[in-house]
């Protein structure tokens, strides 16, 4: 096993080249809360740290074309005290102010955040709702893909060696719009979520919605992005009947195990449960915008 | 030989150069290599909040930061904290209200409850708890802990 | 030898100046400050890092160890095994000690040490224990306590034999012993009971929890000399079990405790020591251990898992007749649990005449429990106080006052034998029915719940020296850990006795080679044990004050008194003279008569047991099973608080280790054996936000043997909390759960299944 070698290139090429040249583990750093943990139990021998909060883009919050471009190594803190994009994407911010403590958001990212691909990651099923996109960029070249493709399973992501995410993109607002995202957790903080229900959903003058998406975390191997539970508010005034054939869908979707955190059947029956007070709170939030 | 790495990093104001491994956290480095012992080792993996430091104006674990990111940065840590023979009003008010027992968690509660007070003067007894629930304490149940914040919070207010 | 001290000399009229106020701790500015060194804060030149390699498996036979890559890495300064460690034979106390130390035959638990490396630097050492190579043989294994009692378990250790089982002598067996504990005639009590409710119940293994993880530093000079410094609650039977399974006299080992960051019974028992002081001695320089986060969940004692099944009965008139139980504690791989607790503890804060009690130890292939607050019994305690809740509910009586009804009093015969002096578990009883929360309503929706709590206390061998300097300040060294803070209530009670501020006493935490033996920090002996050899010497020290004062006023002895600091002349007829201090005295006679030392070695007996009444509120999210912790007190009584702001803290402390050990604490094993939750994150302990203030009225029933009249607190706090808790959620949804932690998806089952009709 050779040594670790640690570089902080200050532009995105420099980076690709580093990753898409070594030949062991590499690891992208960015807030270093799981890669560090990960490397100090042991779980991994990375031959290559690669330090990209050196390069301008990924660090920086921009308002574009209407919507927000948020560097993928933006810290949860700094994320969280951007007056604008609180008020943009609360949901989103729900999630983020969840990845553990104030400590711990001090340095998390986003990017961290969805590309170590835990099931259960907090702020991928706002990020996911939302609709945002992923700026890539690698040996290739750049390419932009929905967020929700990147996580392929437990620890797995669809990005190539040599590939890394530089910002995300979070589309214009249509108005009258809301998002929300709940977990469970047995403790009011510090914990891994057994469930979480991220919800953006857009409601007409009459206050029908008429757009919506609904992701569930920490229920399968990846994020689930569920057609059915947006099919159930779609139409609708979101009203109790609604919400109910919601927390169906959501729980019929659900692929969760048993684990530490939490047992199939307490999944199953909680995110239905979830999704219907995070529905609440974006409905909330979305009457009010 | 794992390569060493050439971190020039300020602690409390005071410049150090430094040689450390890559995989070496901040935490590691601060009181081996330094032995600035003050931040403690409760976990490494922030879960504990033991280890908290500021660093450029920021509140984080200093186990979830390598070494080699200090470099060029400015670290503070609880031995900072005082200024000569004048205690901060948190350490004063944590001594006279007993909020601690052990004192094991006290460094890293410290450093944290000071950050908050810069960014809310006036916290309510609920954004202390959030605020500062990335710091176990197993003896005080937090009780003491909580109250000697909010004094002093109201203190500095009056002052 | 104590001289002065065969009454405590209580005055329950004495008018106390500094006893019952709440000064700044002495220790607490290195602590605030980052100086106070704690058991990793100590650096020797040419230090090593040692870290432990430990077994991945959790039962195997250990065929062979090459550690011959591991010592040819450049760097590495000693590999150590199980050869390198005396033989002591197996089953006997120090064979058992040696070998959770490091696995001899076997390797008992997941985490068990095989082997120990000394090198330069950690990622040394790290790269030399992957070339050690452990040739295993894996064995069928088993974790859970009842599953070890089955004929067919993986046995443990084929010298075990079930002791207290006649017929037991040829039978291999992981069951260590059977205790029986009864007094008078609990089915003819039974008989006369009205009402009769029995339950099972269950409880997982937690931890401590102390933040700071075991660490230590050893040197060996080369005639053997040891010295260690660490983290321990036991300073002297680390050192007197080193000296047994090391083989080195007692007295040439010297251990110097560091600030202790929390230890709550952990710390009683060592696991990194011996290792250090191998290496040490086999590298021929310092040496360092200290353990991570996941090497204290894999590798040091939690607490004992239970299972038990309890029954009591009463009348009507609200007179319990019975009460019987069947428990049985999981010890892990070796004996030792204190087990024999629970069945002296459990229902001893009522009068009962008629007990029975049958208790197990069982070994099984998890780390080797070690003691928690009250070891043995706040688990057990869980499910008597939820009988007793239901009996009250059954016949109709509020659930302090069936307590009440019951109450042990002075008198009382215990079926351990000790025959109870003043106590104050009515007292508190009664202030618990008055005070604010429980007279207070309930928010609609919402659960209250009480329990009660009681602890023996301890007393036990203690040393101390106090010694008056010239400037006439005052030093005491103290061989007991201090745990929590219990340095400034000592030099409280010293302070008081002389007269002097509390700010002229200080208190050391002195090595073993400075005092006598003295008893490990627990049982809640400090502040009593301490207190009462502390105010001998300073009463020996006032004896030889007045002696010198009466010399250098030429009168006899008894023509001088000792008042507030000062030696004065008995009355107008001895003479006319200004009164000395004892900075006078110490001054004017230190060079001449010597310095004023006393020291008291003593078996502190009279230890006053404590009770407590715990009440809380708790709101449950039916759709979730998530409990909220509403609204917490704690009324228990300290005897005499010496410093009320530390009283409260322990009681606030414990509290908020039960309202973890009740919801969410507990130890998660796979199929595999192995540990699955070895970190902060997945074993769930209360943070900040989880728990509201904690409120505090501390009753004071004073224990005469004490000469300030306090009694130890530190346990009881811990004791009716998840019984306290349970009784609220039973409260609030209608089902009180039995099953420990109550943590939300089993609480969302039972109410589930309740509204199925399902279950009880």
């Amino acid at each position: 096993m050779a040594d670790l070698r640690y570089e902080a290139p200050e532009t995105l090429n420099a980076a690709v080249a580093l990753l898409a040249g070594a030949s062991g583990m590499t690891r992208v750093l960015a807030g270093g809360t799981d890669v560090i943990v990960q490397m100090e139990t042991d779980l991994i021998e990375p031959e290559l740290l690669v330090d990209i909060k050196k390069i301008p883009e990924v660090r920086q919050i921009a308002a574009e074309n209407g919507g927000w471009r948020v560097g993928a190594a933006v810290t949860g803190m700094e994320l969280v005290e951007h007056a604008a994009f609180c008020k943009a994407w609360p949901g989103v911010i729900d999630g983020v102010k969840l990845i553990g403590s104030i400590q711990v958001k001090g340095r998390a990212t986003m990017g961290g955040n969805l590309c170590n691909a835990s099931p259960a990651a907090d702020s991928v099923p706002a990020l996911v709702a939302a609709g945002a996109t992923a700026r890539i960029v690698g040996p290739k070249g750049t390419r932009d893909v929905a967020v929700e493709t990147i996580p392929t399973g437990p620890g797995k992501t669809s990005l190539a060696k040599g590939e890394f995410i530089a910002s995300f993109f979070f589309p214009k607002r249509p108005a009258h719009s809301g998002d929300a995202y709940l977990r469970f957790t047995p403790r009011t903080e510090m914990d891994i979520a057994v469930v979480g229900v991220g919800i953006n959903l857009t409601l007409d003058g009459s206050g029908t919605c008429t757009a919506a998406r609904v992701a569930l975390g920490a229920v399968a191997p990846t994020v689930l992005l569920v057609n059915d539970a947006a099919k159930a508010l779609i139409g609708t005034k979101v009203d109790a009947a609604a919400l109910d054939k919601l927390a169906t869908a959501a729980s019929a979707a659900c692929r969760p195990i048993d684990d530490k955190r939490g047992t199939k059947e307490y999944r199953i029956k909680v995110t239905g449960v979830i999704a219907k007070r995070a529905a609440q709170i974006a409905l909330e939030r979305a009457r009010k915008s | 030989m794992t390569k060493k790495y050439h971190v020039t990093t300020t602690v409390n104001g005071d410049e150090y150069e430094v040689l450390c491994e890559p995989q070496q956290s901040l935490l590691d480095v601060l009181r081996d290599t330094l032995t600035l012992t003050g931040t403690k080792e409760g976990c490494a993996t922030g879960d504990c909040g033991a280890c908290s430091v500021v660093v450029d104006g920021r509140l984080v674990c200093s186990c979830l930061m390598l070494a080699v990111e200090a470099d060029g940065k400015k670290v503070e840590t609880i031995e900072g904290m005082a200024k000569d023979e004048d205690l901060h009003p948190l350490q004063k008010n944590f001594l006279e209200f007993n909020g601690l027992q052990c004192g094991i968690c006290t460094p890293g509660i410290l450093i944290a409850a000071r950050e908050l007070l810069k960014r809310n003067p006036d916290p309510t007894e609920t954004e202390v708890r959030y605020w500062l629930a990335g710091n176990l304490c197993r003896c005080t149940g937090y009780d003491k802990i909580i109250r000697s914040v909010l004094v002093t919070a109201k203190e500095m207010r009056g002052s | 030898m104590a001289t002065i001290l065969e009454k405590s000399g209580f005055n329950p009229d004495r008018k106390l100046k500094i006893v019952g106020s709440s000064p700044v701790k002495h220790d607490g500015l290195d602590k605030v400050t980052g100086r106070a060194k704690f058991g990793a804060d100590y650096f020797l030149p040419g230090m090593l890092v040692g870290k432990v390699l430990r077994s991945p498996h959790a039962h195997a036979n250990i065929r062979s160890i090459d550690i011959s890559a591991a010592e040819a890495l450049p760097g590495v300064k000693a590999v150590i095994t199980r050869d390198d460690f005396p033989e002591i034979k197996a089953g006997t106390p120090q064979g058992d000690v040696t070998r959770n130390v490091i696995a001899r035959e076997k390797a008992l638990y997941e985490g068990h040490p095989v082997a120990a490396v000394a090198a330069i630097s950690e990622s040394i050492a790290k790269k030399a224990m992957k070339l050690i190579k452990v040739d295993y043989e894996v064995l069928p294994h088993v974790i859970d306590a009842v599953e070890a009692m089955q004929p067919g378990a993986p046995i443990l250790h084929d010298h075990i034999r079930t002791k207290g089982v006649k017929g037991a002598e040829n039978q291999k067996t992981n069951v260590v012993e059977r205790l029986d504990l009864s007094m008078g005639d609990a089915d003819k009590g039974f008989k006369e009971a009205d009402v009769i409710v029995e339950h099972e119940y269950d409880s997982k293994p937690m931890h401590q929890g102390y933040i700071e993880p075991q660490a230590c530093v050893a040197t060996s000079t080369e005639d053997g000399q040891i010295e260690l410094w660490c983290c321990t609650q036991a300073p002297f039977v680390y050192r007197d079990r080193l000296s047994e399974i090391l083989k080195i006299d007692a007295s040439k080992i010297n251990v110097q405790q560091s600030e202790l960051g929390g230890g709550f019974g952990g710390k009683t028992g060592f696991y990194t020591e011996p290792l250090a002081i191998m290496l040490a001695r086999k590298s021929k320089r310092p040496v360092k251990i200290t353990l991570t986060r996941a090497e204290v969940f894999r590798g040091t004692g939690p607490v004992s898992g239970t299972k038990s099944r309890v029954k009591m009965g009463v009348r009507k008139d609200g007179r319990i007749t019975a009460a019987e139980a069947e428990l049985v504690f999981q010890t892990g791989a070796f004996t030792g649990s204190m087990f024999s607790n629970a069945p002296q503890a459990m229902f001893t804060r009522y009068d009962l005449e008629n007990i029975k009690t049958v208790s197990y130890e069982v070994v099984s292939n998890r780390p080797k429990v070690n003691s928690f607050r009250a070891p043995c019994v706040p688990q057990i305690v869980f499910g008597v106080e939820g009988v007793i809740d239901e009996l009250a509910r059954k016949i109709g009586m509020d659930p302090i006052d069936l307590r009440l009804k019951n109450a042990a009093k002075e008198g009382y015969k215990t079926i351990y034998g000790d025959v109870f002096g003043p106590i104050g578990f009515v007292e508190t009883l009664q202030a618990a029915k008055k005070c604010e929360h429980y007279t207070s309503p309930k928010k609609p929706g919402t659960g209250r719940g009480v329990a009660a709590g009681f602890w023996f206390n301890r007393g036990g061998e203690t040393s101390t020296t106090l010694n008056l300097a010239p400037d006439g300040t005052v030093t005491i060294i103290i061989g007991t850990a201090d745990v929590a803070g219990s340095r400034i209530s000592i030099s409280m009670m010293a302070a008081e006795e002389l007269g002097v501020p509390v700010d002229k006493v200080h208190v050391r935490l002195a090595d073993t080679a400075s005092l006598g033996f003295n008893r490990v920090t627990a049982g809640s002996r400090t502040t009593y044990s301490v207190g009462m050899t502390v105010v001998d010497s300073a009463r020996q020290c006032i004896k030889e004050l007045t002696r010198r004062a009466a010399q250098i006023w030429k009168v006899p002895d008894e023509g001088v008194v000792f008042e507030d600091g000062y030696c004065r002349p008995a009355s107008s007829n001895v003479g006319d003279f200004e009164p000395l201090s004892i900075a006078d005295i110490c001054k004017k006679t230190t060079m001449s008569h010597g310095a004023i030392v006393a020291s008291t070695s003593m078996n502190v007996t009279g230890a006053g047991p404590g009770f407590g009444l715990h009440i809380v509120d708790v709101d449950v999210d039916r759709e979730t099973g998530a409990v909220q912790i509403l609204r917490y007190t704690v009324v228990e009584d300290a005897g005499k608080a010496i410093h009320r702001l530390q009283v409260e803290g322990q009681y606030q402390g414990g509290a908020v280790q039960g309202i973890g050990w009740a919801l969410n604490e507990e130890y998660i094993y796979g199929a595999d054996g192995k540990l699955q939750n070895p970190g902060f994150l997945d074993y769930r302990m209360p943070v900040a936000s989880d728990v509201p203030m904690i409120g505090t009225e501390i009753v004071e029933v004073p224990n005469p043997r004490h000469p300030f009249g306090l009694r130890g607190v530190g346990e009881v706090p811990v004791v009716p909390t998840m019984a306290a808790i349970a009784n609220a959620i039973g409260d609030c949804i209608g089902i009180r759960p039995t099953s420990l932690p109550m943590s939300p998806p089993k609480l969302l089952k039972l109410m589930d299944d309740a509204k199925k009709g399902k279950g009880r």
